[in-house]
C-alpha cells in the first residue's frame, strides 16, 4: 500500500522542477555542460530502471521470462516499432512463456 | 507567397504534429495505468499521478520503485531526479515562448518531452506557441483518459506476472531510453548505470540501486574526460 503523502510529495517535487525552469533567470543552468549532464542523468536512471525491472525479484536477482521479453522489445525498437507495440509485445512474450511453464 | 500565408501554413503543420503526437503518447497511458495498479497503487492514486505529476518517465519510475518494494522516499527521489530535465525544458521554452507571468505555472505543468520537442521544432514564434500548447493539452487529455482506462483494466486482470506486466514495465523503460542512446557517451553511461544497479540490488534496500545511477553517470563522464 502506497501512501497518498508519497504520491502528492512526488507530484509536488516534479511540478516544482518544471516551474523552476520558468522562474529562474535564464543565465543560470545555461550552457552545454549543464544540458549534457542533465541528459546523461536521465539516461542513467532509465537504464538502471531497465536493469532492476528485468532482473530484480524480492531483493535478489532472477533470470526469467522478463529477459526474453526485453530482448524481443529491443528487437522491436531496432525495427522502429512504436512505444505501445514494444510494451505489448514484451507482455505477450513473458505471459506466453509463463503459460507454458517457463520463467 | 505572402508572409501571412506562410505563417498560416506553419501553424497548420504545428497543429497536425501536435495532434498526432498527442494520440501516440496518450495511447501508452493505458500501460501506465495498468502498471501502476499492478504495483499496488489504487486507481485514484494512478490517476492523481497522471493529473498532477504529468511526466511519463517519472510516473513509470515512481510505480517501478514502489512495485519493487522500495520506500516512499526512494520512489519520490527517483521520480524527482528523472523530472529534473523538465526544468531545463522550461528554461528553453520560457526563452522561446516568453509567456506572461500569469500563465507560467500552466506552461510549466504542460512542459514534458513531447510538448518541448514539438514546440521547439517549429520555425516561427507563432507556430512554436501552437506546437507547445496544442501538444501539451492533447497529451494531457489523452494521457489522463487512458490512465483511467488502464487502471480499471489492470484492476480486473489480477496477478500482474501472469499477464507479463512486470516485463512490460522493463520494456517501457527501455523504450523511453532508446531514443536517448544515439551518442556513444550516452550508451556508455547506460551500460554502466544498468550494471551497477543490477549488481548492487542484492546488497542494497529496494529503490537505492537506481539512485546510484546519476553518480555512475558523473563517474563515466569524468573517466572519459580524464582519458582524453
Amino acid at each position: 500500500m502506497t501512501g497518498w503523502g508519497a504520491v502528492l510529495a512526488a507530484c509536488a517535487a516534479c511540478f516544482a522542477l518544471k516551474l523552476a525552469g520558468y522562474l529562474v533567470p535564464p543565465r543560470l543552468l545555461e550552457g552545454a555542460t549543464a544540458q549534457r549532464l542533465a541528459g546523461l542523468v536521465t539516461v542513467s536512471l532509465l537504464a538502471a530502471l531497465v536493469g532492476v525491472q528485468t532482473f530484480g525479484a524480492g531483493g535478489g536477482l532472477v533470470l526469467d521470462a522478463r529477459l526474453a521479453a526485453l530482448a524481443v522489445a529491443a528487437a522491436a525498437l531496432l525495427l522502429r516499432a512504436p512505444f505501445v507495440v514494444v510494451v505489448i509485445l514484451a507482455a505477450l512474450v513473458a505471459a506466453g512463456l509463463r503459460a507454458v511453464g517457463v520463467g | 507567397m505572402t508572409e501571412l500565408a506562410a505563417e498560416r501554413l506553419h501553424r497548420a503543420a504545428a497543429w497536425r504534429q501536435s495532434l498526432s503526437v498527442g494520440i501516440a503518447t496518450g495511447a501508452y497511458g493505458v500501460s501506465f495505468g495498468a502498471l501502476a495498479v499492478a504495483a499496488g497503487l489504487t486507481t485514484a492514486q494512478a490517476m492523481a499521478l497522471s493529473l498532477l505529476m504529468f511526466t511519463g518517465g517519472s510516473q513509470f519510475a515512481f510505480v517501478g520503485v514502489v512495485g519493487a518494494g522500495g520506500s516512499a522516499a526512494a520512489a519520490t527521489a527517483t521520480a524527482a531526479l528523472l523530472g529534473a530535465r523538465n526544468g531545463l525544458y522550461g528554461l528553453q521554452m520560457s526563452a522561446l515562448l516568453r509567456p506572461r507571468w500569469a500563465v507560467r505555472p500552466l506552461a510549466a505543468h504542460l512542459t514534458i518531452d513531447e510538448s518541448t520537442a514539438v514546440g521547439s521544432a517549429q520555425p516561427t514564434e507563432g507556430s512554436r506557441r501552437v506546437g507547445f500548447w496544442a501538444t501539451g493539452v492533447a497529451v494531457f487529455v489523452l494521457w489522463n483518459a487512458s490512465t483511467a482506462l488502464g487502471a480499471v483494466l489492470g484492476d480486473a486482470l489480477g496477478d500482474p506476472r501472469r499477464w507479463g506486466l512486470d516485463a512490460a514495465a522493463a520494456a517501457a523503460f527501455l523504450a523511453l531510453l532508446w531514443p536517448r542512446l544515439r551518442a556513444g557517451e550516452a550508451r556508455a553511461v547506460a551500460v554502466a548505470a544498468a550494471l551497477v544497479a543490477v549488481v548492487t540490488t542484492p546488497a542494497l534496500p529496494p529503490g537505492a540501486p537506481v539512485l546510484l545511477a546519476p553518480l555512475v553517470a558523473l563517474a563515466v563522464v569524468a573517466l572519459r574526460r580524464a582519458r582524453r
